[in-house]
């Protein structure tokens, strides 16, 4: 059984579902895997509904409903039935997508690798391992198309952000900030460190689904010498 | 049938001028933004008059000045702020377009546009048909940060060329027009979220101060100055997914009224959000002018929106009576 999240209304049509405690700077996995599944419940449902939006955020999720003339406020009817739901959601990891993300690690793809290194008191290429060994999930996605908040970086890789900003980040950046890492989708200013790049579109507006990554999946990176 | 499409060619394409329609929707759990007009009632307002589907891509126009030449006979309509707009035909004298009017273009003829009668605020033109660029991830409109849509994926340019979708049935030539909706500087808005994580004085400076209009301002906010908003205790809260009109509130205590192009989470305390019904307004809002926030109940923020819908649909009926009076 669920602990029985926290839920706020978000302006007229929408409400804000916590998971985790008001003051929590973290979101344990356990309950984001329940948060994928409660996802694919309501997405299912989303025509009942009447579901403009279904958007996860790190240990959260965001509802929005279509807005029905005339009709009694949907807020309470929708509150009970994410309750409902919530209850049998488990906190296990069921079977997820993979995908395997090419990195060209240093050099001029990760002008950034051999800060990172020294600040860690690592080698490159120890680096290099301990960033394409993990197995990350994917939180949830928000900040650009397709860009993808991971959980998952080894702490021994945990590097503050840069002092002074970069202006331009390239499309497919692959980066450390702080105790997160990431890919960047798009072009970007941005104060992380950048430790490699790949060639991998992480988002395709002329593609059916537009993004390469969707929360609840899970990402590996791959060192390969030329940018495939 | 054989039928020359219109198309536009942009002569000037102005500042951050942009084709734009009712945006993106159901794709934010992608970080997809929503776009689409700032001033989705005076767009659809524009559409309605040429006999177009309300949602039709249409251009925003921001900053001037825009000079546009037709191809073809087409019928247009400007809503929104006045932007001085004047139609020079091939031969002949120009003469000076009035807003909220469908107007008949002749082949060749250039529309200029020189800039907003209040700075900072938008206009919309609709063309019959709609601008017809490719529709990606379900919409027509630009996001002028991530790149794509609208006309590859950026402002206009001079030298653009976009294509004009088939003329509707129903062909109106009004004596008849709207008049644009004049912004309020009231915005009506609801508790946020995390209200009651900002100070008592904070919740009274919220609602009760004049907001200036920050010039750093934009689609994908509204900055606002005045006295900063205080919370009981610095918050770090976890990215959550934000809708357009949320007010956030940054470490600095100056609110953003988030825009339509804004990012699809955040980790700002929101201290309200913005009513649906107002939202087009920050379309209109010049810097250095105020608002105020107002508090009103769920029911009053439904029922302003459904009267906004009513509206629309009787300009939809009035429009289509015309037309069948007219043949």
């Amino acid at each position: 059984m669920n602990a029985v999240p926290r839920i706020t209304r978000l302006g007229e049509d929408a409400l804000l579902c916590f998971f985790t405690a008001p003051d929590d700077t973290v979101a344990p996995l356990p309950v984001q895997q329940g948060l994928w599944q409660l996802c694919r419940l309501l997405d299912a449902e989303r025509e009942a509904l009447q579901l403009r939006e279904i958007v996860p955020g790190m240990g959260n999720l965001l509802l929005r409903w279509r807005h029905q003339p005339g009709s009694p406020c949907s807020f309470t009817s929708l509150q009970a039935r994410v309750l409902a739901l919530w209850r049998d959601c488990e906190a296990t990891a069921p079977a997820q997508r993979v995908v395997t993300i090419p990195v060209r690690y240093g050099g001029e793809a990760g002008p950034d690798l051999e800060d990172v290194a020294r600040h860690c008191g690592l080698s490159p290429g120890e680096v290099i391992a301990l960033h394409s060994q993990a197995d990350y999930a994917v939180y949830c996605l928000g900040f650009q198309p397709g860009f993808a908040y991971l959980g998952g970086l080894d702490a021994r890789l945990f590097t503050p952000r840069r002092d002074t900003p970069r202006l331009a980040i390239a499309a497919g950046s692959v980066a450390i900030g702080g105790s997160q890492t990431g890919v960047y989708p798009l072009s970007t200013p941005g104060g992380w460190h950048v430790i490699g790049h790949t060639s991998l579109p992480l988002f395709n507006p002329t593609s059916a689904s537009g993004t390469l990554l969707q929360p609840g999946d899970t990402v590996r990176f791959r060192p390969v010498q030329e940018t495939p | 049938m054989n039928e020359t499409r219109v198309t536009l060619e942009v002569l000037r394409g102005g500042t951050l001028c942009s084709v734009q329609d009712l945006g993106r929707h159901g794709l934010r759990h992608l970080g997809v933004s929503q776009c689409g007009a700032m001033d989705p009632l005076a767009l659809q307002q524009a559409n309605l008059l040429l006999g177009n589907a309300p949602g039709a891509a249409g251009i925003e126009l921001s900053l001037g000045p825009v000079a546009l030449r037709f191809t073809q006979d087409a019928r247009i309509a400007l809503t929104g702020v006045d932007f001085g707009a004047h139609l020079q035909p091939m031969e002949g004298d120009g003469l000076p377009v009035l807003s909220g009017h469908p107007l008949q273009v002749p082949a060749g003829a250039v529309l200029s546009l020189t800039r907003p009668a209040i700075p900072g605020a938008r206009g919309y033109l609709a063309v019959a048909g709609g601008v017809d660029v490719p529709l990606l991830l379900g919409s027509r409109s630009t996001d002028l940060k991530a790149g794509f849509g609208g006309h590859a994926g950026r402002a206009l340019q001079a030298g653009d060329v976009l294509p004009v979708g088939l003329t509707p049935a129903a062909s109106l030539i009004g004596r008849r027009g709207v008049r644009s909706f004049a912004p309020t500087h009231v915005l009506r808005a609801l508790p946020g979220p995390d209200y009651e994580r900002f100070t008592p004085a904070a919740h009274t400076g919220f609602w009760l101060q004049p907001w200036r209009i920050n010039a750093q301002s934009n689609r994908m906010g509204l900055r606002l100055n005045g006295a900063p908003l205080a919370l009981h205790s610095a918050a770090d809260l976890l990215s959550a997914g934000v809708l357009p009109g949320d007010v956030q509130v940054p470490p600095d205590g100056l609110p953003i009224v988030l825009g339509v192009d804004c990012q699809t989470t955040g980790g700002y305390p929101r201290v309200a959000s913005v009513i649906q019904a107002d939202l087009w307004q920050l379309a209109h809002l010049s810097p250095l002018t105020s608002v105020y926030f107002q508090p009103v109940t769920h029911t009053v923020a439904q029922e302003a929106l459904e009267r906004q819908t009513r509206y629309l649909a009787r300009l939809a009926r009035a429009v289509e009576d015309e037309t069948t009076q007219g043949l």
